[in-house]
């Protein structure tokens, strides 16, 4: 046993170098002259600042934004410096207030939309940072949004489809909206 | 349950089978030191690192000796690992300026990257510096994996050979496996995550204004960080307004790779592969749960080319893939049909072209209902635990899947390296049974397989289950394993079941609620994983040593064949009887009743 320390301590000192920092290394400057972009964060610049991240979805309970997901992260919703999901198990009764409570918010702003609610609107991202909605609760809002706004919905669809990305070559993953992009876009507007 | 749905997890099978050979012919090469398209770069590095290690390439190592190269290498391992967390503080590349990992949390994460286990106490963004990640957590994503990898090499090496008196050399296994399989596989991945949106930076924490303001309320602290209580004892809150979001980046991609390729499983942040930088988008999420299975798959062909009959490897790939399928068609229906309590409430929740539908709570959009069931049964099939959704929100029954899959043993595809060497396990133990239904000698792969073995195989076999329940009964039955619990009722049970079954079988999937950074569940669980890990790695390699001291029999009309869709069918039966049922009362006190509460309005 004793014959197998030297070994260990060397291979382990050279593995470390090797995986631990010439790998990674390596990974961040091929990364980062190939995709600039996405490596540092997939970051909106307005006017050379960032003002988001397209992967990150940011707290909306204006009715006339888009509303996104639910975040259960702490102390405050969207916080992507500390992603958490709810963990709530499906027969807790906290689950079921936190649903109530966003139906209840849902219809508060928009009380004349008495249409099913789309399950991902009620319902807490993994991460809590979800930047996305299915495209059916997107068209859920689209009332709220147009109404709010004074715009046609016909102008907001056209936005909601512009910010719409299909499943990975027509089959892989779930189509969707990014909220964020779709708000910023939206702010443009009007 | 939709057509897409179905196709997708097709097409997830249609991949893996793919790169089975390519990959499994590609690592057989590797380990029998055969010449590869990677050696003009890598042999002048090989015999540079053999000569700083001291080691003779030619020399190889008997049983016993291999077993103390991987114990001491291991030790070493995490002995430095927890030196790194809790010296992080004062080290470089640490841009939040975090403090040391406290004892006991830096103790149970520097055990739980040893063992490939990779359960998250912590939370990276919050707790690791660039350094601990890349130079700890990252190193050990690399080494474990290879480590797996060569004690099932050697344990093959046992059956391929005859008369021998060694099974190979440690670090020569060691050291191939991570340079020519793992690193060149894992650089590759981790661009393609970054194409897609894995952050890879060295650079400081990103804030960005908030669109639209919110206020939050939070506890009133006093200077030193502590609660303010009101007179009756209540804490007094304070409304915030909130301006700026920050946003944690760091080297992501790297370690993520490799996460998944050697099936460990520890994310760079705290919701792991549901956190839009660790797998952006479908493509990754595909790219991920291909990566983590297609080593396990791989060596089954490895196996059956050392052993010079590539019918064995598949025969057992085909065990695994048919329990694979089975558990993943489960969990996509359990969780497609979503949760009668929100049905109730008017929620939508059928599945369509435009409405992920089912249960969402605690998946992401992008992945939707197939694409989590597709990365939860393969991840705990795997020893992996990666997620990319909250397995804590599951249905009873969707939950009860991953609980499952880890309680096979880890031995459906399982850990690289562990899962085959313990699937081979069942194999010598599924012979066995069946020798003695006939009354002939078993054997398996022309080695008789004797007391020896069946007493070696019936400790790999017993010492997993014994391990998680006797942690979990204590768990339960002591306030401070209860304190953890966050789920109220038979969940919460589950909760602790499945962090006891996740740790000893090296998973490091959780129901994460519940609060496991505590001094109990830290020390606990250290325990669990090193007893998971070591404790089956040397009556494995004693099975190893033995049967490559045995000559080779002859193939007579009395063997029975090991490669037939019969033989397939018995050693799935073996896996279920012998290895997951002992389960069934557990799972029945949590999952299973609750899915009966859940139904029962």
């Amino acid at each position: 046993m004793l014959s197998q320390f030297r070994p260990a301590i060397v291979a382990y000192i050279v593995f470390t170098i090797i995986t631990g920092l010439l790998y990674p290394l390596a990974v961040t400057g091929v990364a980062q002259v190939i995709f600039p972009q996405q490596a540092n964060g997939s970051l909106i610049m307005k006017d050379g600042k960032p003002v988001g991240s397209t992967l990150i979805g940011q707290p909306f309970d204006d009715p006339k934004y888009f509303w996104g997901r639910l975040s259960a992260t702490s102390p405050f919703p969207y916080n992507a410096a500390s992603s958490s999901g709810s963990n709530l198990g499906p027969t807790n009764p906290a689950l079921i207030d936190e649903v109530k409570a966003r139906i209840d918010a849902l219809h508060a702003a928009d009380p004349q939309n008495t249409q099913p609610i789309p399950v991902d609107l009620v319902t807490s991202s993994g991460s809590g940072l979800d930047p996305d909605i299915s495209v059916a609760a997107a068209l859920y809002q689209l009332p709220r949004v147009a109404r709010v706004r004074g715009l046609s919905e016909a102008q907001v669809r056209a936005l909601v489809d512009k910010y719409t990305e299909g499943r990975w070559l027509g089959v892989i993953g779930e189509p969707r909206v990014n909220v964020l992009e779709l708000n910023l876009a939206l702010d443009v507007v009007k | 349950m939709t057509p897409n749905g179905l196709i997708q997890i097709g097409l997830y099978f249609v991949a893996l089978i793919a790169v089975t050979k390519p990959l499994g012919w590609y690592m057989a090469r590797v380990y029998e030191g055969e010449p590869t398209f990677l050696d003009p770069v890598l042999r002048p590095v090989e015999r540079l690192l053999y000569r700083l290690f001291g080691v003779r390439p030619e020399q190889e190592m008997s049983w016993k000796t291999y077993v103390a190269a991987v114990l001491v290498f291991s030790a070493v391992g995490l002995l430095i690992l927890y030196a790194i967390e809790r010296l992080q503080g004062l080290l470089p590349l640490n841009p939040q300026g975090f403090p040391a990992v406290p004892t006991d949390l830096a103790f149970n994460t520097a055990t739980s990257f040893t063992t490939n286990t990779n359960w998250q106490n912590y939370a990276g963004e919050t707790t690791m510096s660039y350094l601990t990640q890349m130079m700890g957590l990252t190193v050990k994503n690399f080494v474990s994996a290879a480590v797996g990898m060569a004690v099932l090499i050697a344990f093959i090496r046992g059956f391929a050979r005859h008369n021998a008196q060694t099974i190979g050399n440690f670090w020569i296994d060691l050291t191939r496996g991570t340079l020519y399989i793992l690193l060149p596989i894992s650089f590759v991945i981790a661009l393609v995550l970054v194409s897609q949106g894995v952050v890879q930076t060295l650079s400081d924490y990103v804030t960005v204004p908030v669109v639209q303001p919110i206020t939050y309320t939070q506890p009133k602290l006093d200077a030193n960080g502590n609660p303010i209580n009101d007179a009756n004892g209540n804490p007094i809150t304070e409304t915030v307004a909130l301006q700026n979001q920050v946003i944690a980046v760091g080297p992501a991609a790297s370690q993520i790779a490799i996460k998944h390729l050697g099936t460990n499983g520890g994310g760079f942040f705290n919701t792991n592969s549901t956190h839009p930088f660790e797998s952006p988008t479908p493509l990754t999420d595909f790219l991920e749960i291909l990566a983590e299975t297609s080593i396990a798959a791989g060596l089954t062909y490895t196996f059956g080319k050392m052993v010079k009959d590539t019918r064995q490897g598949w025969a057992i790939l085909s065990a695994m893939l048919i329990v694979l399928a089975i558990a993943m068609l489960s969990l996509y229906a359990a969780e497609s049909a979503g949760n009668p309590r929100l049905a109730a409430l008017g929620v939508d929740q059928t599945s369509s072209d435009i409405n992920p539908g089912g249960n969402m709570e605690g998946k992401e959009v992008r992945f939707g209902i197939p694409r989590t069931a597709i990365f939860a049964t393969a991840t705990t099939a795997t020893s992996s635990g990666a997620v990319d959704a909250m397995h804590d929100s599951f249905t009873p029954l969707g939950g009860l899947v991953p609980l499952v899959m880890m309680q096979f043993s880890e031995v459906i595809l399982g850990g690289v390296g562990s899962g085959l060497y313990g699937m081979l396990t069942f194999a010598i133990i599924a012979v066995f049974v069946a020798g003695l239904m006939v009354g002939r000698t078993p054997e398996y792969l022309g080695k008789k397989i004797e007391s020896y073995e069946m007493k070696m195989a019936g400790l790999i076999i017993l010492i997993m289950p014994f391990v998680v329940l006797i942690f979990t009964a204590v768990a339960v039955s002591t306030d401070v394993g209860k304190a953890g619990i966050f789920n109220p009722g038979a969940h919460g049970f589950s909760e602790i079941l499945y962090a006891f079954t996740s740790m000893t079988n090296n998973n490091g999937s959780a129901f994460a609620g519940l609060n496991g950074n505590t001094p109990f569940y830290n020390i606990a669980g250290a325990l669990a994983m090193l007893f998971g890990r070591f404790f089956l790695k040397i009556p494995t390699l004693a099975i190893a040593g033995s049967l490559a001291a045995k000559k080779t029999v002859p193939v007579s009309a009395g063997t029975l064949p090991t490669h037939t869709p019969l033989f397939i069918g018995w050693l799935i039966a073996v896996v279920v009887i012998v290895g997951a049922l002992i389960f069934f009362p557990a799972d029945a006190l949590g999952p299973i009743v609750e899915h009966f509460q859940m139904i029962t309005p």
